[in-house]
């Protein structure tokens, strides 16, 4: 089809022309910013826990009084809710995956480095491995002999005697991958703190780390320690079950806890998926509304394309009559204004390209995103088209339907 | 005329009703979407307390080792135990106040209400008159109290109501961390917000229900709550050692009135340092900041990005509304090229043409912002049933109103003027002629 009667015609309607490409250009523009938008959410919300998330509750307790016989109420407990049919295993840990808050510390590979490689998560806790069912890739699990009690190790650095620490860790892989790339992270050591040296005897394939602040690049960079927990703010027992027992294990788990003391609080008690869910609801808001966003605009632009071509419609009844008398088909009318409207899209898409990647641009400065790929600008492209085709439909189906006799009348 | 141009502007709205009804959607969804995420940022970079805030200073120091320093590093955003109570003691600001955040077993006497962790706040006597704390009943603590570390507490408008049906509970016994405590005060409705004096808990973060001294909650070791940055061997020794840790942990507020004491104020903190350095204590350069609230909140960057993203997104799908509404009005005002030609043959001219479509787009823009504001109030219920923290605080003010009206207003008026301006140059004789 000849595309120079149609470039002629807009010229001629070149305010209204501008406005549409205009329009057509910033919807683009916003709609492959915000596709982007969603799908880094959407990352977000996807990522790899490591753990058995179907297969846990937890419960988080707090004593009302000041109490001394705590090592003794927590092994009381452990058995208690080891012995509730349907549980696998039980642990007190210091902190849970998807907590808002993180306990955190900075590793080195060699104790003169001034600025430390990484930054990981510090999970503790007897048992953590095979409660949490995370899977070790290499090496072994931490053995029930090299744990000590967290006051102990207070003590010990207190005192400075560093050589009685246990001087055993567990990394994931990510770590290894970070902090010697290419090679064989077992028995090698990381150091913390003061430069005190730790042996990694395991490398887990993925663990999670605590923390909203923390989600992101190095999101599995965590460390299991061999350190058994006391009652501290924080800390909370986790219990593994099979996914279909859990919510009962987690009632009969709070009658038993509360059997065994009843001089406690219960802080928070839920099953590991609600953790997870609860942990990314504003993730899972703020995509709802950028989709509501998304669609809005596409809503308000098809409209205006709608609204624009009917009146263009209108305007050239006359003309079109003419074409229609002087032997234009019906297709040749309806073509007429697709591609009109292709090539406005067009214009306006290729205006949207180069705004899309400034409003990118603003955003990497602004907010610390990354740069978009470029498999988005198409994907804006083709909507748009897609859009522009299916709201011309009508108007031009209607230019079609005008008789040739139109012609010959007067108004 | 302004009357009758007014008419005629209402009555342009049933023409072309297609066309009028998607312009005044366009410009309503573009202006409910724009208010709401505008009120939600409104309210959230509000001033907490307005006509203090101005004078209400937040100190920090550099006390970390030379681990990891590099020149020009912000300095930690609370104070260690021992610099907090040194610049407490010190008195150099009309008034001060220490403070931190955590969560007490509270067991109330009531059998129907079970025992529950609450959100206390410790602090020192000066908290209370410094941010201008109403009380209903009773008195703050003073000085005294601080010293002799006395089991008093001053408690929430809330927990007043829920405890004690909100009638005058003072000389009456709270239970907190096991141990009785008595009332002296109870709080009036206060809640600034953002929650500017211990943003480590949460930046729009519930209200404290208790607040004990300091002390008292040290020698009770209540549980502390919120950030802990600790260097070189970190805390050793738990919560209870945390006096002694090189950690920083506590909020510190000053009150300065005028800038001379800002001024002082400054000095002192840069002696102090400098001291401390000598002493051997502090080992980085000195580095201190000295930061009013608004600049505190600033530098924090309490204002959700979320927030200000939607903001950013909702002005641009404005932009699109409006755009879109120009293409339409030009549309409906070229429609009547024929009608307008006729007016300028009979003797109008264009600057009457001009005022009369101005004010046809300017109605539009009215019914618009209208519909808008309606969809604002709808939007902002939404946003209310949002699980952020922040989400409860987003009404709509006087201000924000008048704020809608105008830009809608405004905002279509300037959408009308350039289809106005095409519209009222129209050559009258090839208008007859077509005809």
């Amino acid at each position: 089809m000849d595309i120079r009667p149609i470039l002629i015609t807009l010229r001629r309607h070149k305010f209204t022309c501008c406005l549409l490409v205009l329009q057509i250009a910033f919807t683009c523009a916003i709609v492959c910013n915000t596709i982007f938008l969603i799908g880094q959410r959407l990352d977000r919300m996807h990522v790899v826990s490591g753990i058995a998330e179907q297969e846990l509750v937890y419960v988080e307790l707090a004593d009302i009084g000041t109490r001394t016989d705590g090592d003794a109420r927590i092994a009381a407990d452990l058995a208690g809710l080891q012995s509730i049919p349907g549980v696998k295993a039980a642990a007190l840990l210091n902190q849970l995956p998807f907590n808002l808050g993180s306990d955190n510390f900075d590793v080195r590979t060699d104790p003169a480095q001034r600025i430390a490689p990484l930054n990981a998560a510090q999970y503790m806790g007897e048992n953590l491995v095979k409660t949490l069912g995370v899977r070790l890739e290499e090496g072994r699990d931490l053995r029930p002999e090299e744990y000590i009690d967290l006051s102990a190790v207070n003590t010990l650095l207190s005192q400075k005697q560093y050589d009685k620490l246990p001087a055993v860790v567990l990394i994931t892989r990510a770590m290894a991958d970070r902090l010697w790339p290419g090679q064989e992270a077992l028995g090698k050591q990381i150091y913390v703190g003061q430069g005190l040296p730790f042996t990694v005897v395991g490398v887990m394939a993925n663990l999670i780390r605590p923390g909203m602040d923390r989600m992101g690049p190095g999101v599995q960079y965590s460390t299991v320690w061999p350190i058994r927990m006391p009652m501290l703010s924080g800390t909370a027992y986790a219990i593994r079950c099979a996914a279909q027992d859990c919510d009962q294990v987690l009632k009969t788990a709070l009658v038993k806890l509360k059997k065994l003391d009843p001089n406690r609080i219960v802080l928070e008690k839920d099953t590991m998926e609600q953790h997870r869910s609860d942990f990314f609801q504003n993730d899972r808001a703020m995509t709802g509304i950028l989709v509501a966003v998304c669609i809005a605009l596409l809503v308000v632009t098809s409209l205006g394309i709608v609204g624009l071509a009917s009146f263009w419609v209108s305007q050239r009844n006359r003309s079109i009559g003419v074409r229609r008398a002087l032997g234009a088909t019906r297709g040749n009318i309806l073509r007429y204004f697709q591609t009109e409207n292709f090539l406005l899209t067009t214009m306006g898409i290729a205006l949207g390209m180069v705004l899309a990647y400034g409003i990118n641009l603003f955003l990497i400065v602004h907010y610390e995103l990354p740069r978009m790929p470029v498999t988005y600008f198409p994907v804006g492209a083709l909507i748009l088209w897609a859009i522009g085709q299916a709201a011309v439909l009508g108007p031009a189906l209607r230019a079609a339907a005008v008789p040739p006799v139109v012609a010959t009348r007067t108004v | 005329m302004f009357a009758y141009y007014l008419e005629l502007a209402f009555r342009g709205l049933n023409r072309n009703r297609v066309l009028t009804a998607l312009m005044v959607l366009a410009v309503a969804l573009g202006i409910g979407a724009c208010m709401t995420t505008l009120t939600v940022l409104h309210v959230l970079s509000g001033d907490p307390l307005p006509g203090r805030s101005g004078s209400l200073y937040y100190p920090q120091l550099d006390p970390r080792d030379m681990d990891a320093y590099t020149p020009g590093v912000e300095p930690p955003g609370q104070l260690s135990w021992i610099d907090g109570m040194y610049l407490l003691r010190a008195k150099r600001a009309k008034r001060q106040a220490l403070m931190t955040g955590g969560m007490v077993p509270l067991q109330p006497e009531q059998a129907s209400i079970d025992p529950y962790h609450s959100e206390a706040r410790y602090t020192t006597a000066d908290f209370f008159p410094m941010f201008g704390v109403p009380l209903q009943y009773g008195t703050a603590w003073g000085d005294a109290e601080d010293q002799s570390k006395a089991r008093v507490v001053v408690i929430s408008a809330e927990l007043n109501n829920k405890l004690f049906g909100g009638k005058n509970s003072v000389g009456k016994t709270l239970r907190l961390q096991a141990t009785d405590f008595r009332i002296i005060g109870v709080m009036g409705d206060w809640r600034p917000n953002p929650h500017f004096y211990d943003l480590y808990m949460g930046s729009y973060a519930d209200y404290e229900e208790v607040y004990v001294p300091l002390s008292t909650a040290r020698d009770l070791h209540m549980d502390h709550d919120g950030s802990t940055d600790c260097w070189g061997n970190g805390n050793t020794g738990g919560q209870d050692n945390l006096e002694k840790a090189p950690c920083t942990w506590l909020q510190f507020w000053v009150e300065l009135d005028d800038p001379s004491s800002v001024a002082a104020y400054r000095s002192f903190l840069q002696h102090y340092s400098e001291d401390q350095r000598t002493a051997g204590r502090f080992e980085r350069p000195v580095n201190i900041r000295l930061r009013n609230v608004r600049e505190w909140l600033e530098f924090k960057q309490v204002v959700p990005s979320d927030a200000r993203l939607q903001a950013w997104l909702a002005l641009g799908f404005l932009v699109v509304c409006l755009i879109n509404t120009v293409g339409l009005m030009l549309a409906k005002f070229m429609r009547r090229a024929a009608e307008l030609g006729v007016r300028r043959a009979l003797g109008a001219s264009r600057r009457a043409l001009f005022g009369q479509l101005l004010m046809e787009s300017g109605v539009i823009g009215l019914v618009g912002g209208l519909l808008g504001l309606v969809l604002a109030l709808v939007g902002l219920w939404a946003v209310r049933q949002q699980p952020s923290d922040y989400a409860k605080l987003a009404h709509m003010d006087a201000a924000m109103l008048l704020l809608t009206f105008i830009v809608s207003v405004v905002a279509s008026t300037l959408a009308g003027v350039l289809p106005a301006w095409r519209a009222c140059r129209v050559a009258p004789a090839l208008q007859l002629k077509a005809q």
